[in-house]
């Protein structure tokens, strides 16, 4: 055998209605990747287009019935198979990231580490957020009045630009899917690839089609058709802290969209509950205590 | 044969045949003409098909276009659980398709079983005056629709009942089952029957639309021919399908139909209409639409008259696209009624 067998390098591809698919527009763009790394190759990624995201909305927006539909318990399932799947395929997503970050091979199995854990985090609050954001009202008359959150719809997430691609990624994404939100994001421009290599993994984990949508390119280009488009119900603007990020939050309002504004620092989108509760809309009912 | 028109027999609108294919019109002299047609190229006919939808429509043209697509639709339901409050709600539809743009046009006609005409008349009020602007025509399908399979007379008295209620326009289907086993003078008589049917006290008559359903005529050759017969006995218009049946209207059969009216508007100078019906969903696609009609049969069968489309969920669609170019953000299906 030769040693000098030739690489099958990857065509990295957005993720959009639970296919691969290359723009609509055709272009790709260069990514950055460090010399001798794991990525011999030069890595192009596919750069989004707004008929990229206006596909990724109707996908969205059809999938929403049906991820919404499941019982928290079924989501919490599906988020953990998410978990599972990415810890088998650990090597991979530290390669992508020690050559498009430039960190080191440590480093970069480190941050897969926390993205899996993490999953497995928002995975546990799936059947558990509604107890604790819901609540029996206490009213004067012989009702019950229960207010319980329900996802909000359609969510545009831009994710987190700077260093830990993949954790970035699942640090803003994850926490909109645990209600039953489904999800079109704008992965880190710099550093795209374990973003859309992520895309293989929910294709594999049970996670219905169009319930997660991954464009890389510029968020500076997409964002704002994504702030404008009717049919979003609201905007994590997690990672534009370099866009014109106010501008985007005056588009939204004409929409009434909920926005989530940039946060930096290494803490930027840490994980919390507020960031499952933001993304749902509470709905109260009155329900009579007993007919006497 | 028992009923063919012959020279002397001849039910008025089956005249056309007579000219074409002379006095003695017989089955077998119809079978002859039919099987005469040259047959259809059909890797030829998808190719063009493929190549008119390449065309890329945009900005000025395409808000042209989309108004023109709303002009030409014929809103249509037809469910077993229509009521007289779904059709009325449909001819509001009709009447104003997007009440926060005016300036929407309305569309050609609305669709409904014949026993949903009388409350379609009176919801449209004097929209469906005779003289009225922005008149919208009632359709209604007749003849058993969507099999066909009934006895002539109850065919034809559901066609009288249509008309008799205020049809302006009649959707027929034709037989397919004789039309397969090559029983064209039996297709034929019925077309005439039907024709005949549609005409109303005064002496003039409903517009006849002949639905081919071509998802089961199985070949290009078969449409064609069915386009021919349809055509020969009398038609008004040729429809590609009844909505009910997969496929449903494909541009290749659109395409091979608008070439048969081509060829008959060269043969007599006469124009007859078209209309696809059924899985036409997107503005995109209703455009290759427009385009193929354009390129086959000319710029002059752009208009209700001679071109419609059969669509309920088309409208929507060709709505959002509208708001889109008027707004120039993305709207969604949140800002359109639900059907």
């Amino acid at each position: 055998m030769s040693a000098a067998r030739l690489g099958v390098p990857k065509t990295y591809k957005l993720y959009i209605g639970g296919k691969f698919v290359r723009s609509e527009s055709g272009r790709v763009y260069e990514v950055p990747t460090k010399k001798g790394g794991p990525l011999l190759n030069t890595v192009n990624a596919a750069k989004g287009s707004r008929k990229d995201a206006r596909d990724a909305v109707t996908a969205a927006r059809g999938a929403v019935s049906g991820w919404a539909g499941t019982s928290g318990y079924n989501r919490g399932q599906v988020l953990y198979r998410i978990a599972e799947v990415l810890d088998g395929r650990r090597a991979q997503f530290a390669d992508e990231i020690a050559a498009s970050e430039g960190v080191s091979a440590a480093a970069a199995t480190a941050q897969v580490d926390e993205a899996i854990d993490l999953w497995v985090w928002y995975a546990g609050w799936a059947d558990k957020y509604v107890q604790v954001a819901g609540n029996a009202n206490p009213v004067s008359g012989p009702y019950f009045n229960l207010s319980t959150p329900e996802p909000t719809g359609v969510v545009a997430v831009i994710a987190p630009q700077g260093a830990g691609s993949l954790l970035g990624f699942v640090r803003a994404v994850a926490p909109v899917l645990v209600s039953g939100n489904t999800v079109v994001v704008i992965g880190n421009e710099r550093a795209p690839l374990a973003a859309l290599s992520l895309g293989e993994v929910l294709a594999t984990s049970d996670v219905p089609a169009g319930v997660v949508n991954i464009l890389s390119g510029s968020p500076a280009e997409i964002a704002p058709w994504l702030a404008s488009h009717a049919d979003v119900n609201a905007l994590d603007l997690l990672g534009a802290e370099h866009l014109d990020w106010v501008d985007l939050q005056i588009t939204a309002a004409e929409t009434l969209k909920r926005v989530l504004p940039p946060e930096t620092g290494p803490d930027a989108g840490a994980p919390s509950i507020d960031r499952i509760t933001f993304f749902t809309e509470t709905k109260t009912v009155w329900h009579t205590k007993g007919l006497i | 044969m028992e009923t063919t028109a012959t020279g002397s027999t001849a039910i008025a609108p089956a005249s056309r045949a007579l000219e074409v294919i002379g006095g003695d019109l017989t089955e077998k002299a119809l079978k002859r003409y039919l099987e005469g047609i040259a047959g259809v190229d059909a890797v030829g006919l998808e190719a063009r098909a493929a190549s008119l939808g390449t065309r890329s429509i945009k900005t000025t043209s395409k808000a042209w276009a989309l108004d023109k697509i709303i002009s030409l639709i014929d809103l249509t339901t037809l469910e077993g659980a229509d009521t007289p409050g779904k059709v009325r709600s449909l001819v509001a539809k009709a009447l104003v398709p997007d009440a926060d743009d005016l300036s929407t046009p309305r569309v050609a006609a609305v669709c409904v079983y014949g026993d949903m005409v009388p409350h379609a008349v009176e919801a449209l009020g004097r929209a469906h005056d005779a003289d009225a602007a922005g008149r919208i025509n009632v359709a209604a399908v007749a003849t058993a629709f969507p099999s066909g399979r009934a006895s002539r007379s109850v065919k034809l008295s559901d066609t009288a009942d249509a008309v008799a209620a205020g049809a302006d326009e009649i959707d027929m289907v034709i037989d397919r089952g004789a039309f397969l086993s090559g029983r064209y003078g039996l297709v034929f008589d019925e077309i005439v029957a039907v024709k005949e049917a549609c005409r109303r006290a005064d002496g003039s008559y409903a517009h006849l639309k002949v639905i081919l359903e071509t998802g089961e005529l199985n070949t290009y050759d078969n449409i064609r021919r069915a386009s021919w017969l349809s055509i020969l006995a009398g038609g008004d218009f040729i429809k590609t399908s009844t909505g009910k049946v997969a496929p449903a209207a494909t541009l290749p059969v659109t395409l091979s139909m608008l070439e048969v009216v081509r060829d008959w508007h060269r043969l007599t100078g006469e124009k007859i209409g078209v209309k696809p019906a059924g899985g036409i969903r997107t503005s995109k696609d209703a455009i290759k639409y427009l385009v193929t009609v354009a390129e086959t049969v000319g710029e002059d069968w752009l208009q209700p008259d001679l071109f419609r489309f059969g669509a309920s969920s088309l409208l929507n669609d060709v709505l959002l696209q509208r708001q889109k170019l008027t707004s120039g953000s993305y709207s969604g299906p949140a800002y359109v009624t639900i059907d």
